[in-house]
């Protein structure tokens, strides 16, 4: 009996190890700093996970297909340079499109954002089930072309490089307002994050192409033999995530409040790391939306809470480092076959 | 029930198929009545598999005739298939592990409402036709946590769920128990009184002179016979499976089995399926076969015994050293030797030269000063290409632009290079055309007569009794017995190889 107890003991931890993590983590901070336990400081890690968050939730399905997706954070650069672009103040001297002398609808930016960030998801998607290249390798290739694609679009100022400034007050207020509940503010961007996940939730789960994309990447030659299209597949997802990023890039302009060439860095990298702690398997087929949210704010909960309790800064990289290496090693533990 | 007079709802007449240097079907016929369980026999390789692939569409006839329910039918693939109503559950089921049940079985056409896929009508789909079956899983379930004989029963649900009118059973019961080969049963005659007809390809005997009511045997891609199976027994099936002449030359035997090398006792593996308690000793110079069908866990014996399996028990000693293979590392330190059964997954390096297929598994002796003597390694492959009779026009050729003989000479001659006294050979022979067989077969029986032992697994049992010295027969995991080649017959390995399924 006593096995079997711990045998069920251990595959609860497995299942559950995230939340653990997470609990751990959080006890840890209070203990140190009991002020760190406030509604407010819930709603900024939550508003500072957003964009990440929703950038994760378009990188996760690629990762769901054992592929990865490394020019998440440069898209998201290049996206974010044209809808800040279109929204600097009109009063602005050295704005980029001097001719823009009244305020664009908001929606504009947003969908052009979007159609950028679409196009350079193709480029994936293509490289990926045409080219039949590993996701990678095309991601990489990807990733430099929209940084060389950032860097132009931003020298092109009248007045070279300089950071796209300045931007519209309205725009800065949908993206970084807040409702007042009284007890604490609920950032508009934990709202926009919310409808994401939301919307994603049901593409994962209740249409044919998310059922379809768990099938290819948990057996891809399985899938095809049950007729399922999977070039058409790979595409339908990528461009969902093309919106995903181009939505995360209109509002990460807005809530950064300046667009450089730096914008963007990196970015992928915690969207991947965020995937990977929230138990979307690098084995494919396997993930779930609410773990991705949870890997996403693991993240962001550890950054704030050592930003919090002041921890040198080069520690900081360290003990991020471990904590994914820990959750990796935890989540292979469930699937490693036994001979 | 329905009629067995009523009409031939799957003929196929005349069926050929050749691979280059094979002729894997030869005039093939079978012919499947409506509510009927058909059994289809015959050793490996005698052509049931290649018979299936070209009536799924996988593999393309190259001539004969194939009708569906007196249509003729040329199916582009297995979901065309399907779709015609002709379904088959692999040996090998193939399944997205990491999803339920019911999206496994409804993938590629999942149920919609309103646009958006409907668990809701997926589960109740799927939870009525286990309920007409008597299968009693949960369609929640991910099916990767089921045991392996509800993931078959799953197999057949789906089939059941395409309305399938002919259905194709590979080896259902050889990972099954007793009273799940029961459960399976009654589920067969469930669909043969719907209608169904079933192609029931098996090799355990009892079971199919139980379950069938008609037999076709087949042997070296060839027709050999339909009977009604309550005119057959277990011997005169195994007398049409085995029935052939020995058209295979073999070279011959200069060696001479010597003084004691290897003793296995009660080996057993740790992760099942694998080898059960298997005790044999092995001599300098001796050639000791393998024989068992597909699913006898010969290779898990081979793995074991290197150190690549775990195993639960046993001893294995080396003139009388108590000998602990751990890893390939230590196996191959204590001298001795692996030839895997698949040799492009796991023994060729196909896109990289020779020289480095040569010399790897041997490549700690190259290092001098912590860097690798070219030299030695162009003079060890030499030998190699020049002793085993490689033929490749240089030594920087890729390996996969190489016959499969003479890749298999490749990886041979790279065990060699370590200097083994044991040598695990599992399929040496397979897939290589017969001219290079011959030249293995000299090959294997030159290094005994050199003094190493052999441990050789083959399907193909002219082989066996043509080069072995003794033969063991696995069976079920175990070993059923062990014949001295000299008097067995391809009939009692046969009945061995029966004797635990």
């Amino acid at each position: 009996m006593a096995d079997t107890e711990s045998a069920k003991w251990k595959e609860w931890f497995l299942n559950y190890s995230l939340y653990v993590i997470l609990g751990v983590l959080i006890i840890a901070v209070v203990v140190k700093e009991p002020s760190f336990l406030s509604f407010n400081n819930f709603s900024k890690i939550m508003a500072q996970a957003s964009t990440r968050g929703i950038l994760a939730l378009g990188v996760a399905g690629m990762i769901v297909y054992t592929g990865t997706d490394l020019s998440a954070g440069r898209i998201l650069g290049c996206a974010a340079a044209v809808s800040a672009s279109l929204l600097q103040s009109v009063t602005y001297a050295s704005r980029m499109y001097p001719n823009i002398t009244e305020p664009l609808p908001m929606i504009v930016p947003l969908i052009l954002a979007i159609i950028v960030s679409m196009m350079f998801c193709c480029i994936n998607a293509f490289g990926i089930s045409i080219l039949k290249m590993h996701a990678f390798i095309i991601s990489l290739g990807t990733q430099l072309i929209a940084y060389g694609t950032l860097c132009l679009y931003i020298d092109s100022q009248k007045n070279g490089a300089q950071p796209l400034a300045s931007l519209d007050p309205r725009y800065i207020g949908i993206v970084n307002g807040h409702f007042d509940l009284g007890f604490m503010q609920l950032p508009y961007l934990v709202i926009y994050l919310v409808i994401c996940s939301a919307f994603m939730w049901v593409i994962w789960n209740k249409t044919t192409t998310g059922k379809n994309m768990f099938a290819i990447g948990g057996n891809a030659e399985a899938a095809a033999v049950s007729g399922v299209n999977v070039t058409k597949n790979i595409f339908c997802v990528y461009l969902i995530a093309g919106v995903l990023y181009g939505i995360a890039a209109f509002l990460e302009a807005g809530r950064v409040q300046s667009v450089t060439t730096a914008t963007g860095l990196n970015y992928d990298l915690d969207a991947i790391s965020g995937c990977v702690i929230g138990g979307v398997s690098f084995t494919g087929g396997v993930g779930t939306i609410p773990g991705v949210l949870i890997g996403v704010i693991i993240l962001q909960v550890i950054n704030y809470s050592l930003y919090y309790l002041n921890v040198n800064a080069y520690y900081q990289y360290i003990i991020k480092g471990l904590i994914i290496i820990v959750a990796v090693a935890i989540d292979v533990r469930k699937y490693i076959a036994k001979k | 029930m329905v009629s067995k007079t009523a009409g031939y709802i799957l003929e196929m007449n005349g069926i050929d198929k050749s691979f280059p240097g094979v002729k894997a079907l030869d005039q093939a016929s079978l012919r499947l009545k409506a509510g009927t369980v058909h059994a289809l026999m015959g050793e490996n390789g005698a052509g049931k598999s290649t018979l299936m692939k070209c009536l799924f569409g996988i593999y393309r006839a190259d001539g004969g005739e194939i009708s569906v329910m007196g249509k003729p039918a040329r199916f582009g693939g297995p979901r065309e298939a399907m779709e015609g109503g002709v379904s088959m559950v692999h040996q090998e089921l193939n399944q997205v592990l990491k999803r339920s049940v019911m999206e496994n079985i409804w993938l590629g056409r999942f149920p919609k409402r309103f646009g958006f896929v409907s668990h809701k009508i997926m589960y109740e789909r799927t939870a009525s036709i286990f309920a007409d079956l008597g299968i009693n899983v949960n369609p929640r379930m991910i099916i990767g946590r089921l045991s392996v004989s509800q993931r078959q029963m799953v197999e057949i649900a789906k089939a059941v769920s395409y309305n399938a009118k002919i259905l194709v059973l590979d080896e259902p019961t050889s990972s099954l128990t007793n009273d799940e080969v029961e459960h399976l049963f009654t589920i067969i005659n469930k669909l043969r009184s719907n209608g169904v007809g079933i192609i029931y390809i098996s090799h355990r005997m009892e079971e199919i002179l139980k379950i069938s009511d008609e037999v076709t045997i087949m042997r070296d891609g060839r027709w050999i016979g339909t009977e009604a199976a309550s005119d057959l027994t277990v011997d005169k099936i195994i007398k049409m499976m085995v029935g052939r002449d020995l058209t295979q030359r073999f070279p011959p035997k200069t060696n001479k089995p010597g003084a004691e090398l290897l003793e296995v006792e009660s080996l057993t593996g740790l992760y099942m399926p694998t080898c059960r308690d298997v005790t044999f000793t092995l001599r300098r110079g001796e050639i000791l076969g393998v024989a068992g069908l597909v699913g006898s866990r010969r290779t898990e014996l081979l793995e074991t015994i290197f150190g690549i399996a775990h195993r639960s028990g046993g001893v294995i000693r080396k003139e009388g050293r108590h000998i602990v293979n751990k890893n390939s590392a230590d196996a191959i330190k204590n001298g001795f030797a692996m030839l895997t059964e698949e040799r492009r997954a796991t023994g060729i390096f196909s896109m990289l030269d020779i020289t480095f297929n040569s010399v790897i598994a041997n490549i700690k002796n190259y290092a001098a000063h912590g860097l690798l003597a070219g030299g030695r390694m162009y003079t060890d492959t030499k030998w190699v290409i020049d002793s085993m009779k490689v033929k490749t026009p240089s030594q920087k050729t890729h390996i996969r632009d190489l016959s499969g003989g003479n890749q298999q000479k490749v990886v041979i001659g790279r065990w060699l290079l370590t200097n083994p006294d044991v040598l695990l050979l599992d399929e040496p022979t397979r897939g290589i055309d017969v001219g290079a067989k011959a030249e293995i077969y000299q090959l294997i029986i030159n290094l005994a007569a050199e003094g190493k032992g052999i441990i050789m697994v083959s399907s193909e049992m002219p082989e066996l009794i043509g080069i072995s010295d003794r033969i063991a027969v696995m069976s079920g995991g175990r070993f059923a017995g062990i014949l001295d080649a000299s008097d067995a017959t391809q009939e009692e390995i046969m009945r061995l190889a029966a004797l635990y399924v």
